[in-house]
C-alpha cells in the first residue's frame, strides 16, 4: 500500500511565527493541474492592522541594527533560499511556471537578495551627502527608513516579484506587511518558512495570504503605513492613491509589464532603495 | 550658562543689572527709501509676453503694513491656464534639448540680473508682503539669487544627479507657491525644473503677486526663450486649473497640509509626479546643557523671524524642566526688546501679518490658547494703527493637547512645553502629523547626533535655527510632505530616473 503523505496547512509568516486568520477563514488553493493543494487563510483587515502593529514594534531595533549586520541577514535569506532551491522550483512549477522559467525565477530571486545585501551599507554613501552651505556650518543629509511599509507583490512571478519589491524596503531598515500573490500564494508561505531561519527578526518580513479587493482600502488608509510600494492595476493605482492622501503617504508603483521584466537589471536599483527613505538633513554650527 | 547660585566665585552675588529697552527709548524712523518701480496694473507672464486675461478681470493687491492698495493683478481663469500650458508644451522640446551648458548660461544671467536689482525687488517684496525690509534685503532676494546661481551650475552635470542611472526631464510642470516667501519659493520651484531641462506654469499667492510678475522682467531681460517660464495670478480656484491640467507632467507645491491633501486626491488616477511642502509644528527643544544666551536667540528667530510666517518655524519650544523658568524668563526679557511696525523701518524686527485672514486665524488660535488654560506673555508694544499686526506672542503652561501645541499657527506665537528626560524630549516632540523641521540645543556633540537621529524631520538645526541654503535639502517626513527642495536631492525630484 503507498504511504499516505503528510500534507503541510498553509500558514503565513506573520510576527516571527506562522499564523491563521483571526477570522478563521480560508481559500482553497488549486495547483496547476487544477487539484486541490490546500487551504490558505484568508487574512482580514484585522490581520493586516495585528501585522502592522508587529512591523511598527520590530522598527526601531531593526533599523537600529548596522548596516553591515542587516546585509550578512539579506545574505542569509539568500543562502536560506538556495539550500530550497530545488523545493521552491518544484513549487513554482507546480503552480503553472515551465520548469526552466521556474529555474530563472528561483535564481534571479537568490541572486536579487545577493544584491541588495551588498547594498546595506553602500547606498548611504551614495545618496547621503554633504552639502557645501555658504555659511559657517558643517551640513548633510542622511537617509532614515520611513518605518512600516506595505508591499503589494504581483500576482506573476509570486518569488520575483515578492522579493524584488520586498528586498530595497527592508534594507535600510524598514519593515513590511506583504500582501502576497492572489493568485499563488503558496511560494510567499514557503519564503516565510526560510525568513523564519535567515536571522531577520521576527516582524520585519510580515506575509499576508488573502485577496486583494478586500485589503488594498485598508492597505491605503492605515496611518500608520508609511508607504505603500505596489504592482497594481490602473483602478487599484487610483484607489491605493486615494486612500493615501489623507495620511500623506509615500505611494510607489512598479510598473513591469511582464514576468521575464522582473528578470532583468530593470528590476534591481539603489534608487528602489531611495524610494523608501527619508531624507534628512542636520546643521551644525563650525567654531561658534 | 548656569544660574549664579551654581558658581561659587565672588561674581554670584553680582548679578548683571537687566538691559530693558522696549519702548523706553524711542528710535527715530529709518525708511527705506529705494524705489520699488511698480506698475499700476500687471498682466499674466505667457509665451514670454505681459499678457491680458481672456477674462478681463482684475484684483487688487494691497500693502498689509498700511492696507493701501499698490496694484492691480491680473486674474488667471481657466483659458489662461490653457495658454500657459500650451506655450510651456511647445517651449518644452527645444528647452529640454538646449545643452546643460546653455540652459545653465540662462540661470546664471538671471541670477545676476535680480542681485543688479536687489533692493528694487527687496522693497517690492516688502511692500507687498508686510516682511521686515532686512529680512526681505538680507535674506529673500540675495538667498532668491543664490538658488539660481547653484542651480545654473547643475543644468550640464545633470548625469551626477542620480548615480548609475539615466535621467531626463519630465516635462511640463506646474508649480504653486505660497505668500510667506514669494520670491524664495518661486526660486525653490524654477530652479531645479529649468536646470533639469523642464518648462514651468507657475502661480505666485494671491496676496504676493507683485515680485513674481516684476520677476518676469527680469526673465525677458535674461533673454529667457518665450514659454519656458510662465505665470498665472490669481487664488484658489486658478491654483486648482494648474493643478488639475491634462498637461501637467508634474505639480510641485508648497501651502497648507489641508490643499495638499486635496491635491493628492485630485491627481489619484493620473500618471503626475508630485512634490509637496506643506504644514510643520516643529519641536525646537532645550536641553539643560544648552547654551542658553545662543538659544534664546535661535528661540526668538525660529518663531520670531518673518513673522512666524514659516512652515518650518520652531512653533514647539520643549524645554528641559531644570532651565525651563530661567529661559522662559530670559525669553520675556527679550521678546520686550523687538520692534513690531512698519515692515519698511530697517529698524523693524516683526513687520505686519501678510493678510486680514491670516490675522484673523493668529487671533482665533491665541485665544484658544488663552482659552485652554495655557498662560500668554506679549509684550505691551504699540502696534500701528491700520494694518495687520500682532504681538510676539510666548505660551507657557501649555500642554500637548492644547491647540497650540498641535495646529501650525503660522504666526509669532510660540508655545512652550516642558519635559524632564530626553526620551521625554523625543517623545512629545516626535508627537505630531507633521515633520519638517525640528531644532535641538545642547553643549553636548554626541547627545546632537543622538537626538537628530530620533527626531522625525527633514530638517534638524542644533545649536542654530532658521538657516538655509541652496545647496540643502529641504523638506518633511509624514505629513509634511515628500520631495525636497534644494540640493542634489532635490533636482531628483525634477527628473525621470531609469
Amino acid at each position: 500500500m503507498p504511504r499516505l503523505t503528510v500534507t503541510k496547512t498553509p500558514k503565513p509568516y506573520v510576527g516571527g511565527a506562522f499564523i491563521r486568520s483571526e477570522s478563521g477563514r480560508v481559500f482553497p488553493v488549486h495547483d496547476a493541474r487544477g487539484a486541490f493543494f490546500a487551504h490558505v487563510p484568508q487574512c482580514s483587515r484585522k490581520d493586516l492592522r495585528n501585522a502592522v502593529e508587529v512591523a511598527a514594534k520590530a522598527g526601531p531595533g531593526w533599523a537600529r541594527r548596522t548596516a553591515y549586520n542587516r546585509g550578512q541577514i539579506l545574505y542569509r535569506l539568500g543562502e536560506m533560499l538556495e539550500a530550497r532551491r530545488a523545493e521552491m522550483i518544484d513549487t513554482l512549477a507546480r503552480f503553472g511556471a515551465a520548469r526552466a522559467a521556474a529555474t530563472r525565477e528561483v535564481d534571479a530571486a537568490t541572486d536579487r537578495l545577493v544584491h541588495y545585501a551588498g547594498w546595506a551599507d553602500k547606498y548611504e554613501q551614495v545618496l547621503g551627502n554633504v552639502n557645501p552651505v555658504a555659511s559657517p556650518h558643517f551640513n548633510f543629509t542622511v537617509t532614515e527608513p520611513m518605518g512600516v511599509v506595505g508591499v503589494i507583490a504581483p500576482d506573476a512571478p509570486a518569488l520575483l516579484g515578492l522579493i524584488s519589491l520586498v528586498a530595497p524596503v527592508i534594507v535600510s531598515g524598514n519593515t513590511v506587511i506583504v500582501l502576497a500573490s492572489e493568485k499563488t500564494p503558496y511560494p510567499a508561505v514557503l519564503l516565510g518558512e526560510m525568513l523564519a531561519t535567515s536571522d531577520l527578526p521576527g516582524g520585519v518580513v510580515n506575509l499576508l495570504t488573502g485577496f486583494r479587493r478586500e485589503l488594498l482600502p485598508t492597505f491605503a488608509t492605515h496611518a500608520h503605513l508609511r508607504a505603500i510600494s505596489a504592482a497594481a492595476s490602473a483602478d487599484e493605482r487610483q484607489a491605493l492613491r486615494l486612500g493615501a492622501a489623507e495620511s500623506v503617504k509615500r505611494v510607489r508603483f512598479t510598473e513591469l509589464a511582464s514576468p521575464a521584466d522582473w528578470l532583468g537589471a530593470g528590476g534591481q536599483s539603489v534608487h528602489a532603495i531611495r524610494d523608501f527613505v527619508e531624507f534628512k538633513t542636520i546643521w551644525h554650527p563650525v567654531g561658534a | 550658562m548656569p544660574a549664579p547660585s551654581a558658581r561659587p566665585s565672588s561674581r554670584s552675588s553680582r548679578r548683571a543689572p537687566e538691559l530693558r529697552f522696549g519702548d523706553r527709548w524711542t528710535f527715530d524712523p529709518a525708511p527705506e527709501t529705494a524705489d520699488p518701480k511698480l506698475k499700476p496694473r500687471y498682466d499674466l507672464f505667457i509665451n514670454g509676453r505681459f499678457t491680458a486675461p481672456k477674462s478681463g478681470r482684475y484684483f487688487e493687491t494691497i500693502n498689509p503694513a498700511d492696507e493701501r492698495k499698490l496694484a492691480e493683478i491680473a486674474l488667471a481663469g481657466a483659458a489662461d491656464v490653457d495658454a500657459a500650458y500650451a506655450a510651456a508644451r511647445r517651449a518644452f522640446p527645444a528647452w529640454s534639448r538646449l545643452p546643460g551648458a546653455e540652459r545653465g548660461k540662462y540661470l546664471f544671467r538671471i541670477a545676476r540680473l535680480l542681485q543688479d536689482r536687489a533692493r528694487e525687488f527687496a522693497v517690492a517684496e516688502t511692500l507687498n508682503g508686510g516682511k521686515p525690509i532686512k529680512e526681505s534685503r538680507d535674506f529673500d532676494v540675495p538667498m532668491t539669487a543664490a538658488h539660481f546661481f547653484y542651480h545654473a551650475g547643475w543644468a550640464d552635470k545633470l548625469e551626477y544627479v542620480a548615480p548609475g542611472a539615466r535621467v531626463a526631464p519630465l516635462g511640463v510642470v506646474g508649480q504653486v507657491i505660497p505668500w510667506n516667501f514669494p520670491l524664495l519659493m518661486l526660486a525653490w520651484k524654477l530652479g531645479p525644473a529649468l536646470a533639469a531641462g523642464n518648462t514651468v506654469v507657475l502661480k505666485p499667492a494671491e496676496t504676493t503677486s507683485i515680485t513674481c510678475l516684476k520677476f518676469a522682467e527680469i526673465l525677458q531681460e535674461a533673454g529667457l526663450p518665450p514659454g519656458v517660464v510662465n505665470f498665472v495670478a490669481g487664488a484658489g480656484e486658478t491654483g486648482a486649473a494648474v493643478v488639475a491640467h491634462p498637461s501637467a507632467d508634474k505639480i510641485a507645491f508648497t501651502g497648507s497640509t489641508e490643499v495638499g491633501k486635496a491635491i493628492l486626491r485630485s491627481l489619484a488616477g493620473t500618471e503626475k509626479k508630485l512634490t509637496l511642502e506643506l504644514g510643520g509644528k516643529a519641536a525646537n527643544l532645550i536641553l539643560d546643557d544648552a547654551p542658553l544666551d545662543q538659544a534664546v536667540e535661535g528661540i526668538v528667530n525660529g518663531i520670531f523671524f518673518n513673522q512666524g510666517h514659516v512652515c518650518c518655524a520652531g512653533s514647539r519650544l520643549l524645554v528641559q524642566e531644570s532651565v525651563a523658568e530661567e529661559v522662559l524668563a530670559r525669553l520675556r526679557r527679550r521678546i520686550a526688546t523687538l520692534r513690531v511696525g512698519d515692515p519698511m523701518d530697517k529698524n523693524t524686527d516683526i513687520g505686519a501679518i501678510n493678510s486680514r485672514a491670516q490675522l484673523k486665524r493668529i487671533t482665533a488660535l491665541v485665544a484658544s490658547g488663552v482659552r485652554e488654560g495655557a498662560t500668554l506673555h506679549q509684550p505691551a508694544c504699540v502696534l500701528p494703527e491700520k494694518g495687520f499686526y500682532f504681538r510676539p506672542s510666548v505660551f507657557s503652561d501649555v500642554t500637548m493637547s492644547h491647540r497650540i501645541a498641535r495646529e501650525e499657527i503660522f504666526g509669532p506665537v510660540l508655545s512652550v512645553l516642558t519635559f524632564r528626560t530626553i526620551d521625554e524630549a523625543v517623545e512629545k516632540a516626535n508627537n505630531t502629523a507633521y515633520g519638517l523641521s525640528a531644532g535641538v540645543w545642547t553643549g553636548k556633540g554626541s547627545r546632537i547626533l543622538k537626538l537628530s537621529a530620533e527626531l522625525k524631520a527633514g530638517v534638524v538645526w542644533a545649536n542654530t535655527y532658521n538657516k538655509f541654503d541652496p545647496a540643502s535639502p529641504f523638506g518633511g517626513y509624514k505629513e509634511s510632505g515628500f520631495g525636497r527642495e534644494g540640493g542634489r536631492h532635490g533636482l531628483l525630484d525634477y527628473v525621470r530616473v531609469g
